[in-house]
């Protein structure tokens, strides 16, 4: 965290149809450096709020803005040559396409001999991706999926990292190595915002959270701070539960 | 003679692949099944006739046939200028009427509006050119005669060579060049292709140029083995969507498969079914690939 605010997203309300908004005014932001996860139950609008700053979901008031500019309802396309990474939740990675063509795919905004350095970069920081590079990606497990999806995002140095669920369907170890990933993005100055289902993982590699129900901001503040508050735990995280033996919210 | 079918067949089904390519694609990336597809051919063909008057014009060198051929290079340049002429038609298609309505009105009302476009496009040429059949050339052309007693004529040789030229820069577009990786991309999942950062407009206005590019090199390839039409590509409707569903919506290679298949089929028909008969069979070929394999051939099971 540098106090460089790179996000700022300020009473957005947006939905799939504007006469049916998801999102009822929910403000966030997060600075360079930093991990903030957005968590809530079912239905609380977190997908749709990284797809409304991703651009995939239209924003029909409210302001986002990137690093003091404003990028309210800008193309998705112009959003990632800009610098917005977004890695959704399911479909992440083009299945009938190679490991190359993907990674081919996010150097898009760039000009060619730039995106082809930059894949050779990626190849050094996963190997496992080169060793792979001619086979389909529909073909990887699920965390491979997941690095192929966040190692396209990074392509183009994303100064803002979006994350819908990067753990969904993922094991344990899996999930560890991902958290891992972000927190390197984080150290090397970008901003993540992160929606995760399972809230209390999310907490821990996080810095700061947003709590978020029917659309609404709820709650905010540090993760640690969340995740030790009794009363959020048993509404949002499910703690009480989990202590009962039940499950949880994970 | 079922060699000739057989030869036939192949040269049928290769105006059907160049037709089917752009159908198929546009299947996949629009979501929708464009009937006006197949006046894209006659279009291709038609305009192919306004280029080939003027580049006559010149006379000499442009005015001549190329050895066993029927046409010259008048017609070769006509093609090219047809194939931009069509590229033309078929963006402002999408710009005005398809495009449109996939923002604001469902898959049904844009496979209605494409009946109704093709209709116009059907009718605007017969209101230009009129309804009588027209030849590129009145040039007399003697039959080849191919091992198995097949014949054949030289210009369907060339259009099967054009076809195989075709596909093979088509494949290596779609394989290595970044339009062509985003192409299949965007086909695959386009809210995916725009948060990496492809323009899928862009891509979209790419498709439907390679599409008509496709349906006129069919067209002015069919119009040189038999005459010009209005009813050209509306004839080779069923043909084009037998080819595309057969292939699988999307694929280069399903395409071409599915117009030999299609073509084939037609033609070694004959041989035990009476021939009024022939056009039924692209119909019972779409029925047995969406019974068997609704996919089609290369296409994948939507999930």
């Amino acid at each position: 965290m540098n106090g460089d605010l790179a996000l700022e997203a300020i009473n957005v309300v947006a939905g799939y149809a504007p006469e049916l908004p998801i999102l009822h005014g929910v403000s966030a932001h997060v600075e360079a450096g930093e991990v903030v996860s957005v968590i809530g139950p079912n239905g609380a609008g977190k997908s749709t709020l990284v797809k409304a700053i991703a651009g995939l979901v239209e924003v029909t008031s409210g302001a986002v803005r990137l690093h003091g500019r404003d990028i309210t309802g800008r193309e998705a396309h112009r959003l990632a040559a800009e610098g917005v990474g977004f890695v959704p939740q399911t479909g992440n990675v083009f299945a009938t396409l190679t490991i190359h063509e993907n990674l081919i795919m996010g150097g898009a905004p760039m000009p060619k001999s730039v995106a082809m350095e930059r894949i050779r970069e990626i190849y050094g920081m996963y190997p496992v991706l080169q060793e792979r590079m001619h086979e389909k990606a529909g073909v990887l497990s699920g965390g491979q999926r997941q690095i192929l999806a966040v190692a396209r995002a990074l392509l183009t140095k994303p100064r803002l990292m979006l994350l819908d669920e990067p753990t969904a369907g993922l094991s344990p170890t899996a999930a560890g190595e991902l958290f891992d990933v972000v927190r390197g993005l984080s150290e090397r100055g970008a901003a993540v915002l992160m929606v995760e289902q399972n809230a209390k993982a999310a907490l821990r590699n996080s810095d700061r959270g947003y709590v978020l129900a029917e659309g609404r901001n709820r709650l905010d503040g540090l993760a640690s701070v969340l995740l030790s508050d009794e009363e959020i735990g048993e509404i949002f995280l499910g703690q009480r539960r989990d202590a009962a033996g039940a499950g949880g919210a994970e | 003679m079922i060699l000739q079918h057989i030869a036939d067949g192949i040269l049928s089904g290769a105006i059907v692949s160049l037709g089917a390519i752009g159908l198929s694609f546009t299947m996949k990336l629009l979501r929708f099944a464009n009937f006006s597809h197949s006046e894209l051919l006659t279009w291709g063909a038609y305009s192919a006739l306004v280029f080939l008057a003027f580049f006559l014009s010149f006379g000499g060198f442009l005015g001549g046939t190329i050895g066993p051929f029927s046409f010259g290079p008048a017609l070769l340049l006509a093609m090219l200028c047809s194939c931009a002429a069509t590229s033309v038609i078929a963006i402002l298609l999408h710009r005005f009427v398809f495009d449109r309505l996939s923002r604001a009105a469902g898959q049904m009302t844009m496979v209605f509006a494409s009946f109704g476009v093709a209709l116009i496009l059907r009718h605007l040429v017969q209101l230009i050119w009129g309804s009588d059949p027209i030849y590129y050339s009145n040039a007399l052309q003697f039959a080849i005669l191919l091992p198995g007693n097949v014949r054949v004529m030289p210009d369907q040789v060339f259009l099967l060579i054009l076809t195989m030229f075709v596909v093979a820069a088509l494949h290596l577009f779609m394989t290595r060049s970044r339009t062509g990786i985003a192409m299949r991309g965007v086909s695959e999942n386009p809210d995916l292709a725009r948060v990496s950062g492809v323009n899928v407009d862009r891509i979209i206005t790419c498709v439907w140029i390679i599409g008509a590019s496709g349906a006129a090199l069919g067209g002015v390839l069919y119009g040189t083995t038999v005459q010009l039409r209005p009813e050209l590509g509306f004839g080779l409707i069923l043909p084009l969507f037998a080819a595309a569903i057969l292939g699988g919506a999307g694929s280069l290679y399903g395409a071409v498969l599915g117009g030999l298949i299609v073509g084939l089929s037609e033609n070694l028909s004959v041989m035990i079914i009476p021939t009024t008969y022939k056009p039924a069979v692209p119909f019972l070929l779409i029925l047995a690939i969406l019974y068997f394999r609704p996919q089609g051939i290369f296409g994948e099971r939507s999930r």
